[in-house]
C-alpha cells in the first residue's frame, strides 16, 4: 500500500507540535486514497521518538546518523530523496516552518515533485490532489491542483490541523533504514542555537496587552498606546514590524517568530492579522481589534471588532478609563 | 563581490480592498498601489550595504511585466548598478517554480558571489523561489537569514527559527540567502540616487532570448495550477462596535467592566 509520509519535526529534544498536526491529517487522507500514513524521523538517538510516533502511524521509518544531530536541510535531502525514491508515497508531508521552507522546495526541484507550500487544507479529489492555501497575508484563500504526479509534496501551516490521538493507537511498524549519508556535508554546516537576548518585559505574563502593528505609524506615537496599556494595568506588545523598524525591542513580539500569549485582554491596534501574528495570540481570553480596514483578517480572530482609526479611538479610550478608575478611587 | 538581487513587484494590500477578478482566479489589480516586495527591499539594501563594504556590483533581477520597471527603477536609484527584467505573454500565470526556472536561465550565465531574495513574496507567500533556484544552480543555501558575516571565503549567517531562536550556519560561498524582515534598516531613496538611476540601462529579456520551452514556464511549466479565489470563512464571528468614536470607547469600557478587567 502506498504510504503519505509526514517529517516528524523536531529540536533540542522535542518532538514539535506541528508533527502531530500532520500525522492527524495524513490519517484522514490515508483512509481516503487507500495508503497508510507513515512518520519519518531523521536524528541522533531518535528511537524513543520512533516509539512515540508509532501510535500515530502504521509505519515509522528511522534513520539515525551523527550527521543527522542537528537539522541540515542538506542531509536531510539526501536522505528524503532516497527514503522517496525507494517508497514512492504518494504524498509526503512537511511543516511550513523554519525547517520545512529551508528543506521542502529545494528537495522537490531535485526529484520533480510537484509542490504546494503553506497549505491549510489537503484533498485528493477523483484523479486530482488539490490544496487550499492564502494570498495577500490572508485576505484571499485559493484554492488549487496540483500538476498530475505519482507523487505530491507539501508544506502545512503551524496549527491548521488540530492534533488528535487516534482512537486506538496504531501500532505502526518502526523501520530502521541505514543512513545513506556516506560523507559530511561541508558546503552547509549548523555551529549553534542563538538564543534570544535575556532579561526584558516577558509579555507572556502580562494579563493585559495592548498590540500595536503597523498602523501605528511612526514611534513617536507609540507613548499615546503606551498610557493606554499603563491606564489598563497592561503591557505593551506588537506586531512583527514594529520590531524590524526597531521601535520596540524583539521581546515585545507576539507571532510565531516572537512570543505565544494568552492573556485576559488583547486589544490590537493597527494589525492586520497575518496568520503569524495570529497564531500567537488568538488563544486570548478576550481579542478586541481596531482597524479601519473592515476585511482586515484580524476581525476573523476578535471577539470585538471596531473599524475605525486607531488615533480616534484610542485617547477617547484612555481617558474613559481613567475617568473612571479615578471614580472609583474616590468612592 | 557581485551579487544578484531578485525582486518582485507586488499590490500592498494590507489596507486595500481586494476583489477577485472575472475570471475568479486573480483580483482586479486595478486601484492597487504596486511597490518592490517587503523581504526584497531588505534583501536589497543587505547587498549595496555589501558592496559599499567589498567593492563589486550589484544587479537587480525581475520576472514581470512592464509596470515592473518602477520597482528595478527604485533598486538602480538605491544603489544597483544593473538591472534586467525577464518579461514574455508566455510567463503568466508562472507560479514560484516556474518563476526560478525564468530566473535560473538568466543568472547561470552570469558571473555572482551570491544571490539573494526574499524569505517569501508579499502576495503569493510561497518561500519557494530562493530554494529552487540554489537547486538549479547546484549552489548551498538558507532560508530566512537574518545576518550575514564572511570569513576565508564562506558565510556566517544567522538563520531564524520559531520563537525568536536563531541558528547559525556556515555556508560555502557562491550561495543564496533568502532575507528576512529586520536584518537591517532600508534606506531611502536620494534625489541623486534617481536621477542616476534615470541613466541606468534596464535590459529586458523574453522567452526567445533565455533558453527556455513554452512547456517550461506558464501554467504549463508549473506546479501549481489556481482553480479559483475566495474569501476566507471567519474563525470566529467578531462582534462589530459601531458609533463615535466617544460611543465605541463607551462599549469597550461596558464590556471591560463586564469583564471584571476594570
Ligand atoms: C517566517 C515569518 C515569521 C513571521 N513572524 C511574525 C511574528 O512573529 N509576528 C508578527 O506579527 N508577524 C510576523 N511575520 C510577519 C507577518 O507576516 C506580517 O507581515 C506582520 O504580522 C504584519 O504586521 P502588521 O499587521 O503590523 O502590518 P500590516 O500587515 O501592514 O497591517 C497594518 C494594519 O494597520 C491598519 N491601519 C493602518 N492605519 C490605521 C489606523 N490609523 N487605524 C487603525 N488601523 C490602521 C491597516 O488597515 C492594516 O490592517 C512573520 C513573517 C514571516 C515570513
Ligand atoms: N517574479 C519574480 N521576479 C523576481 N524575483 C522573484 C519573483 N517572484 C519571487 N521572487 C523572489 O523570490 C522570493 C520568494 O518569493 P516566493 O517564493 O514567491 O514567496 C521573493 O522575495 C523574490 O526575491
Amino acid at each position: 500500500m502506498a504510504e503519505i509520509f509526514v517529517l516528524a519535526e523536531h529540536r533540542q529534544g522535542q518532538l514539535r507540535d506541528i508533527t502531530f498536526e500532520m500525522l492527524t491529517k495524513a490519517r484522514e487522507l490515508a483512509e481516503k486514497a487507500n495508503a497508510e500514513p507513515a512518520a519519518v524521523i531523521l536524528g541522533k538517538n531518535v528511537k524513543d521518538y520512533a516509539k512515540n510516533l508509532a501510535d500515530y502511524a502504521k509505519k515509522v521509518l528511522l534513520v539515525e546518523d551523527e550527521k543527522l544531530e542537528n537539522f541540515n536541510s542538506e542531509a536531510y535531502q539526501k536522505v528524503l530523496s532516497h527514503l522517496i525514491k525507494d517508497y514512492k508515497p504518494l504524498l509526503t508531508i512537511i511543516g511550513h516552518t523554519s525547517y520545512g521552507v529551508e528543506l521542502a522546495p529545494r528537495l522537490a526541484a531535485a526529484l520533480n515533485i510537484p509542490l504546494a507550500t503553506d497549505c491549510i487544507d489537503l484533498a485528493f479529489e477523483g484523479e486530482a490532489f488539490t490544496i487550499t492555501r492564502q494570498m495577500y497575508s490572508g485576505k484571499v484563500n485559493v484554492k488549487a491542483a496540483l500538476r498530475k504526479s505519482e507523487s505530491y509534496m507539501v508544506t502545512v501551516r503551524q496549527a491548521a490541523f488540530q492534533a488528535q490521538k487516534p482512537p486506538t493507537p496504531l501500532n505502526g511498524q518502526i523501520v530502521e533504514v541505514p543512513s545513506p549519508l556516506t560523507e559530511e556535508i561541508v558546503t552547509k554546516r549548523f555551529l549553534e542555537y542563538v538564543l534570544p537576548p535575556p532579561g526584558g518585559v516577558d509579555i507572556t505574563a502580562a494579563e493585559v496587552l495592548v498590540g500595536i502593528g503597523r498602523g501605528i505609524k511612526d514611534q513617536s506615537n507609540i507613548p499615546m498606546v503606551e498610557e493606554l496599556a499603563k491606564t489598563l494595568g497592561g503591557v505593551l506588545a506588537c506586531s512583527r514590524p514594529i520590531v524590524d523598524k526597531g521601535w520596540l525591542p524583539s521581546d515585545r513580539q507576539v507571532g510565531t517568530s516572537g512570543k505565544t500569549v494568552k492573556p485576559k485582554l488583547y486589544i490590537a491596534l493597527g494589525i492586520s492579522g497575518a496568520f503569524q501574528h495570529v497564531l500567537g495570540m488568538k488563544n486570548s481570553d478576550l481579542i478586541i481589534a481596531v482597524n479601519k480596514d473592515p476585511k482586515a483578517p484580524i476581525f476573523s480572530f476578535s471577539d470585538y471588532g471596531v473599524v475605525e482609526d486607531l488615533f480616534k479611538v484610542v485617547p477617547v479610550l484612555k481617558n474613559k478609563i481613567s475617568d473612571l478608575k479615578a471614580q472609583k478611587g474616590i468612592a | 563581490m557581485d551579487i544578484i538581487v531578485c525582486v518582485k513587484h507586488v499590490p500592498e494590500t494590507a489596507e486595500a480592498e481586494l476583489k477577485i477578478d472575472a475570471t475568479g482566479k486573480g483580483i482586479e489589480k486595478a486601484g492597487l498601489v504596486f511597490d518592490i516586495n517587503e523581504w526584497d527591499d531588505y534583501a536589497l539594501e543587505e547587498a549595496v550595504r555589501m558592496k559599499e563594504k567589498f567593492g563589486g556590483t550589484v544587479t537587480a533581477i525581475t520576472v514581470g511585466p512592464e509596470d515592473s520597471e518602477s520597482t528595478l527603477r527604485k533598486c538602480l536609484a538605491r544603489g544597483a548598478d544593473k538591472a534586467i527584467r525577464l518579461t514574455d505573454p508566455k510567463f503568466a500565470s508562472s507560479d514560484a517554480y516556474a518563476t526560478a526556472k525564468i530566473l535560473h536561465s538568466v543568472i547561470k550565465n552570469l558571473h555572482f558571489d551570491l544571490i539573494l531574495t526574499g524569505a517569501q513574496a508579499g502576495d503569493d507567500g510561497s518561500a519557494v523561489v530562493g530554494p529552487v533556484l540554489a537547486e538549479l544552480l547546484g549552489i548551498p543555501h538558507a532560508t530566512m537569514v537574518k545576518k550575514i558575516e564572511f570569513t576565508n571565503g564562506k558565510a556566517i549567517v544567522n538563520r531564524e527559527l520559531e520563537g525568536g531562536l536563531e541558528e547559525r550556519l556556515e555556508v560555502k560561498l557562491p550561495a543564496l540567502f533568502t532575507v528576512q524582515t529586520g536584518i537591517n534598516e532600508p534606506r531611502y531613496v536620494s534625489i541623486m540616487g534617481i536621477r542616476k538611476a534615470m541613466q541606468k540601462e534596464v535590459k529586458v529579456m523574453g522567452l526567445a532570448d533565455i533558453g527556455l520551452s513554452e512547456n517550461d514556464v506558464g501554467e504549463a511549466g508549473s506546479w501549481l495550477r489556481i482553480e479559483k479565489l475566495y474569501v476566507p470563512p471567519v474563525e470566529k464571528q467578531t462582534e462589530f462596535l459601531k458609533g463615535s468614536p466617544d460611543e465605541i470607547a463607551t462599549k469597550i469600557v461596558e464590556i471591560l467592566k463586564s469583564r471584571g478587567l476594570i
